[in-house]
């Protein structure tokens, strides 16, 4: 059969490497917003990053995995209370405590995966919220940590970050802007392996891809992990940057789950693209509309009711599809003989 | 006398009041190729569900080379060797052809991903598919869908393969192919287990046939002179037709 026809496999495109081309341009010119930008700019973006990061972490457990967590609230408060306890009790660098916080979540959430992991389906989803009432409630019981009423980082530990308050601001930025670059690139590169063909037949036909050898339930662990790891370090950063933490905010279903959840659905669920485009249309949304209270919330349902009623594949897979555009070269494409067959 | 590559042993199975299996033994001898027919519903899909491990039987065992795998997971069954297409066709929608079969190829058959590329493309030359290889296998038709099941099972690179109807709504020279392809990957030393409602297309590639029917196997034999029999011509009524009407 491979005569004399040569075979290959390529993972870019010309769409992708003008995606990957617009994505390298936007992380330069993003990483040189401290020069180009206001505080309360600053702290837009940086709370957009953390939202990017939250959406794609939870669009690789649901969309990808299949796990429609409804309490990954749990992760990020879980992150931020071991950032605040490190710092606070134990004297640990709060940039240090980042990584930390993500570690000390993975570890939890080996023991939590065993239980949830025997719910099925919609008693999956209400098992993991429940998970997270039981994180808030715990949360609440640390009297180091002025329990119900919560606390704030001491200035000690907040001078610590960098001298002047410009600086601090500037780090934070950065920070937040390298992780959601680190996250969203650690996702390209899990979906280009070998666990990504797991992953993306797991998406599309659990059936078929246990029947063809892939181990779902080992898949589904160590992403659960893995996200988990992802989640909780994005928790320490936020409320890093919040200062102050209590178990209502930390652990808040509405902030780090529903609007995740809203962003990762309205962008395109089971696409890599899908939560940058959430998150974006979110951030217009509320920019544009937040003043305007509970109708806010009101349009916020319609726009996600109307989106998934229209486009089931949410804004980014209604364009992606209909101009094969991507960001990402996810793609193998077979390539025989020097020829592309559609 | 050849020895068993695999086994049901006294496999019961029933869906509320629906008997499906009531204490069936079937053996596959290495290296032959079984044809299994019965009316609809008899429960044909659901045996193959008890071979691959995706049906849990009430009461039985099933035996791969020997080893007991009643408890053992679809996944790991299918890199013991056991592959089947779907009668209803479960492809990775959203990826192409051509990962479709990478992933049964590096999954099933436990190899790392690179090295399966060349095979993948041979096979996908093989099943009449070479031309959509990067086409998203969601966007396929159901004839096409069919053959990706069975150019996919191949991949895993199987001891057993077990095909659910995958001659439904083909036509005479494409029948004629799948034949000649069925026989060619039993030449290569595949045991194979074929459903089949194109019937003359079964009884031209297997080696025995055996008939399902109310839980039971009623028949079993040598094809054409199985299908004669007046027990299976009674419930199997206008056999000699099923071909065509299968086709509709």
């Amino acid at each position: 059969m491979s005569d004399a026809t040569s075979i290959r496999v390529e993972h870019s495109n010309r769409a992708s490497r003008i995606g990957l081309a617009i994505v390298s341009g936007a992380v330069i010119a993003l990483a040189a917003a401290p020069w180009w930008a206001d505080r309360a700019s600053l702290r837009l973006l940086s709370e957009i990053y953390a939202y990017v990061a939250l959406a794609s972490l939870w669009n690789l457990l649901a969309g990808y995995a299949g796990l429609v967590s409804v309490g990954q609230h749990a992760y990020v408060g879980l992150g931020a209370y071991v950032l605040f306890a490190l710092a606070m009790l134990a004297g640990v660098h709060p940039l240090v405590a980042i990584p930390i916080a993500g570690f000390a979540a993975a570890i939890i959430s080996v023991p939590v995966a065993l239980l949830m992991f025997r719910l099925r389906g919609h008693y999956f989803a209400i098992g993991t919220w429940v998970m997270a009432e039981v994180f808030r409630l715990s949360a609440a019981q640390v009297s180091a940590l002025d329990g119900g009423s919560g606390t704030s980082l001491p200035a000690a530990v907040i001078l610590s970050i960098a001298g002047t308050r410009q600086m601090r601001e500037f780090v934070v930025y950065w920070i937040a802007l390298a992780l959601a670059v680190a996250i969203l690139a650690a996702i390209v590169m899990l979906l280009r392996s070998r666990y990504g063909l797991a992953l993306t037949a797991i998406r599309d036909n659990e059936l078929g891809a246990r029947s063809n050898g892939v181990d779902v339930a080992r898949v589904k662990y160590l992403v659960y992990v893995a996200v988990a790891f992802g989640t909780a370090m994005v928790g320490a950063l936020i409320f890093l940057q919040k200062i102050r933490i209590s178990p209502d905010t930390a652990f808040s279903v509405n902030d780090w789950t529903a609007f995740v959840i809203f962003i990762t659905v309205i962008g395109g669920i089971g696409r890599i693209e899908g939560p940058i485009i959430g998150t974006l249309v979110f951030f217009v949304l509320r920019q544009t509309l937040a003043d305007l209270g509970a109708i806010y919330l009101l349009i916020l349902g319609a726009v996600a009711i109307v989106v998934m009623l229209k486009a089931p594949k949410g804004l980014w897979g209604l364009v992606a599809d209909r101009f094969g555009w991507q960001l990402f070269p996810l793609e193998r494409r077979l390539v025989i003989g020097g020829k592309q067959p559609s | 006398m050849t020895s068993s590559i695999l086994t049901l042993s006294k496999i019961s199975k029933r869906f509320g009041a629906v008997v499906i299996a009531d204490g069936i033994d079937l053996a596959l001898a290495q290296g032959e190729a079984l044809g299994i027919i019965g009316p609809n519903g008899a429960g044909k899909t659901t045996l193959f569900g008890i071979m691959t491990g995706t049906v849990p039987p009430d009461a039985g065992q099933v035996f791969f080379d020997g080893a007991d795998i009643t408890r053992t997971t679809p996944e790991r069954r299918c890199r013991m060797g056991i592959a089947r297409s779907f009668q209803i066709p479960q492809p990775f929608g959203g990826m192409t052809v051509f990962e479709n079969l990478v992933v049964a190829a590096a999954f099933g058959g436990g190899k790392r991903e690179r090295d399966v590329y060349a095979r993948c493309a041979a096979l996908l030359e093989q099943c009449g598919l070479a031309d959509r290889a990067n086409r998203q296998a969601g966007s396929l038709t159901l004839l096409d869908r069919k053959r990706l099941e069975l150019a996919r099972a191949l991949a895993t690179s199987p001891r057993v393969l077990l095909l659910d109807e995958v001659a439904g709504g083909l036509i005479e020279h494409e029948t004629a192919a799948l034949v000649a392809l069925v026989k060619e990957v039993r030449a290569s030393g595949v045991s194979i287990i074929w459903i089949e409602h194109v019937v003359h297309a079964l009884i031209a590639a297997v080696d025995r046939l055996v008939v399902l029917h109310g839980g039971a196997l009623i028949a079993e034999g040598a094809p054409a002179e199985v299908i004669r029999r007046p027990q299976v011509a009674e419930i199997y009524m206008g056999m000699e037709d099923l071909g065509i009407e299968a086709d509709a």
